[in-house]
């Protein structure tokens, strides 16, 4: 049997001796061992992981305190899914009042995750680090952000305003 | 396009010589009896490879601290992609890799390959044996499960026997009183920092050796020409390390490693058990009782090592013909058959019935929050068969709708109505009534409530013994007075954790007559069947902090 010659026939048989079906045959079981470990390698880096548990809803503050179109800078803790823990950890969030609904701003500026600030007499946030001004819908003004600012949902029960998981602005618009 | 490629290929060749490295290794005289015998060390590091890529990947995934371990492989576990996966392959290849080596050991043994000049080339080979075992020995400890942490006690006892050094090897793993972080951060140390890069060195020195002296040959191979390593026998490799590769991969996908409760120094009723291949020294143990033990701990596999290491001087005839190698053959069989022995005997001495009762953590187990009425209600769901026409495992559909998005939609009140008259509140629904009282509807809906798609194949999978517990807890008015997962009535103690606060034995006894172990108590006394007891113990047991 080992002397048998490969028995694949093309127009160029001649020069596909058993050497070059021994050498396709380790090229192909190596490649395809790798394709094998390298699938799933990729997946369990990149694809994110399913979580279990979600973040809670907290209770941020009272709808009471809040003056239409005026940012309210307000600092919750809140249980955060890390991994494989949960950890309790001071948040906070700018929170506007809107005729039709409350809108709870991240507080990090989109452009490199500075912390940005309301300025009162000019009605509109700004990030020190690179002038990124954002309007009080949360809409890019001016300056290097590439985006609006990024949103936590929220929800009112009673008087309360409840802050949920973030949602960031490009999926949200 | 090629004329490209060869031109970079000459240009990476005429500065690093790299080409030509490869072409010299894969071009190696090898004698003409080379075949299938000689693929195990190829083998070897391949496996080694697979080891080193699956341990680096969970490491990503893995906190190496007592504190986190668990939880993280738990992670690994049931939330990150092909993490499974990944456990799957680093677990089985590290058993596959001491079947290859020690095969490889038999083979190179049986041929007399040891024989000068290769006796060096051997005795690497015996330290890379070592260090496999070495590998699986602190590896076992990191999943920091019960398995592990009694494992470890065991093992760390056993180095302390040691004549002369015991107290030292107990000092290097950090063991002097008690496994902790200490141990803990040694053995990760040694696994994945330590052992490694020795291997990895030890390999280069055992296959430069093996270039040096070439593949051994066998008789009559003087005569005969020399062929080349490529590509007839790197073929022959290639073959037998997919095979092997293609065992493990199904092996990992298929057959589930199991995770055991986080590590409980305080669980008295933990019976040890060591790895399989481990399994003959816990045995042999066994035969040595009292001031000999020491001899079954250490000096008899002291003494083994070290004759595994002088082979090559014991013998020094120049026969190489296996068939005329009598002696070594003899050798083989009774080492296999007192292997085979012992190992058989731990397996049967291993208690039965423990397999049953044992939950498995490497699966979700969001049935652990549950309150213990939709806990119940699992059991109501399993009595009345609604699996047989709405299954909960993902990726299943049956006759009847998918009842993990029921929640969503429906209320319990509608649920009830349903249940007890099917067509009447959706005509046209083929469902049979539910023959159950009004609060055992109630239990039911409230369960189908807690259902979603992310926790569905996690919830039907909770342990039968728990679910009967909690039909127990649920019948017997438990939450009337305590709470358990933040559900019910908090006139007596939390029942959270009570595995960590009170002895099985206790609370058994404590239902029979309560004033009697806690003075002043107002909880009745409860006569449950003997199979109730258990159930609610068990259930009760199981319960988080």
């Amino acid at each position: 049997m080992d002397d048998k010659p490969a028995t694949i026939t093309s127009d160029r048989s001649p020069h596909l001796t058993r050497r070059r079906l021994s050498v396709a045959t380790i090229h192909g079981i190596w490649a395809a061992m790798i394709a094998a470990l390298g699938a799933p390698a990729i997946a369990y880096l990149l694809i994110p992981s399913r979580a279990r548990r979600r973040n809670d809803w907290v209770e941020a503050a009272d709808v009471t305190q809040l003056i239409p179109a005026v940012p309210l800078e307000v600092a919750f803790r809140r249980n955060r899914v890390d991994g494989w823990r949960v950890v309790s950890e001071k948040s906070t969030a700018w929170i506007v009042k809107f005729p039709e609904d409350i809108v709870a701003y991240a507080p990090q500026c989109t452009h490199l995750g500075c912390a940005y600030h309301w300025d009162s007499r000019q009605t509109h946030f700004v990030c020190p680090c690179h002038n990124s001004v954002f309007s009080v819908d949360g809409k890019v003004q001016e300056g290097p952000a590439p985006r609006p600012l990024d949103r936590y949902q929220t929800r009112i029960e009673g008087s309360k305003v409840l802050i949920g998981p973030l949602v960031t602005s490009s999926r949200a618009v | 396009m090629k004329a490209y490629v060869s031109a970079v290929s000459d240009w990476l060749d005429h500065r690093t010589g790299l080409r030509t490295a490869v072409r010299t290794f894969l071009y190696e005289d090898i004698p003409a009896s080379s075949g299938w015998h000689q693929v195990l060390g190829s083998i070897a590091i391949f496996l080694f490879l697979v080891q080193a890529f699956t341990g680096a990947l969970l490491a990503f995934n893995y906190a190496p601290t007592p504190g986190d371990a668990y939880n993280s492989l738990r992670y690994i576990l049931t939330e990150v992609t092909a993490g499974r996966l990944m456990r799957g392959l680093h677990h089985w290849g590290a058993s596959m890799m001491i079947v290859i080596v020690v095969l490889h050991m038999v083979q190179v043994f049986l041929y007399g390959a040891y024989k000068k000049p290769r006796e060096t080339t051997w005795m690497v080979g015996v330290v890379l044996l070592l260090l496999t075992l070495a590998y699986g020995l602190t590896g076992y400890l990191l999943p920091w499960d019960n398995r592990a942490y009694w494992g470890t006690v065991v093992t760390t006892k056993i180095a302390a026997q040691a004549p002369l050094l015991g107290p030292y090897l107990t000092r290097l793993l950090g063991g002097d009183d008690s496994i902790g972080v200490v141990t803990f951060a040694r053995f990760f140390g040694l696994h994945v920092l330590l052992l490694p890069p020795a291997t990895a060195i030890l390999i280069g020195i055992h296959v430069y050796l093996v270039r040096k002296h070439g593949v051994a040959p066998s008789p009559g191979d003087e005569s005969r020409p020399r062929k080349k390593f490529y590509p007839q026998q790197a073929l022959k490799d290639t073959i037998a390390i997919f095979v092997v590769f293609s065992i493990l991969f199904l092996m990992a996908a298929v057959v589930r490693v199991p995770l055991e409760q986080l590590a409980d120094p305080t669980d008295t009723s933990y019976i040890p058990r060591p790895e399989w291949y481990f399994l003959f020294l816990f045995q042999m143990l066994k035969l040595f009782k009292g001031p000999f033990e020491v001899i079954g701990s250490t000096v008899l596999p002291g003494l083994a090592v070290l004759a595994l290491i002088v082979v090559p001087f014991i013998d020094r005839s120049a026969i190489v013909k296996v068939t005329r190698r009598t002696f070594a053959v003899a050798v083989v069989l009774f080492a296999a058959i007192g292997w085979g022995a012992l190992t058989t005997a731990a397996v049967m001495t291993t208690p039965p019935g423990e397999a049953q009762l044992a939950i498995d953590y490497s699966l979700p187990t969001d049935w652990l929050q549950l309150s213990p009425e939709e806990m119940a209600g699992i059991g109501y769901f399993r009595a009345e068969k609604c699996n047989s026409c709405h299954p909960l495992a993902e990726g299943t559909t049956g006759a009847g709708p998918d009842l993990t998005r029921a929640g969503n939609h429906r209320t319990a009140a509608w649920m009830i109505q349903h249940f007890k008259s099917p067509a009447g509140v959706r005509p046209g629904s083929s469902m049979p009534p539910i023959q159950l009282s009004d609060s055992q509807l109630n239990t039911l809906a409230a369960f189908l409530l807690k259902l979603n798609p992310d926790n569905a194949t996690a919830l039907a999978g909770a342990p039968e013994v728990a679910v009967q517990g909690a039909l127990v807890y649920q019948a017997q008015g438990c939450a009337d007075c305590h709470i358990v997962n933040g559900s019910g009535m908090e006139v007596g103690p939390r029942l959270n954790g009570l595995a960590n606060r009170r002895a099985r034995s206790w609370v058994e006894e404590h239902f029979a007559d309560p004033a009697k172990l806690s003075p002043g108590s107002i909880m009745p006394a409860f006569k449950l069947p003997a199979k109730d007891l258990d159930n609610l113990v068990a259930y009760l047991f199981l319960l988080p902090e």
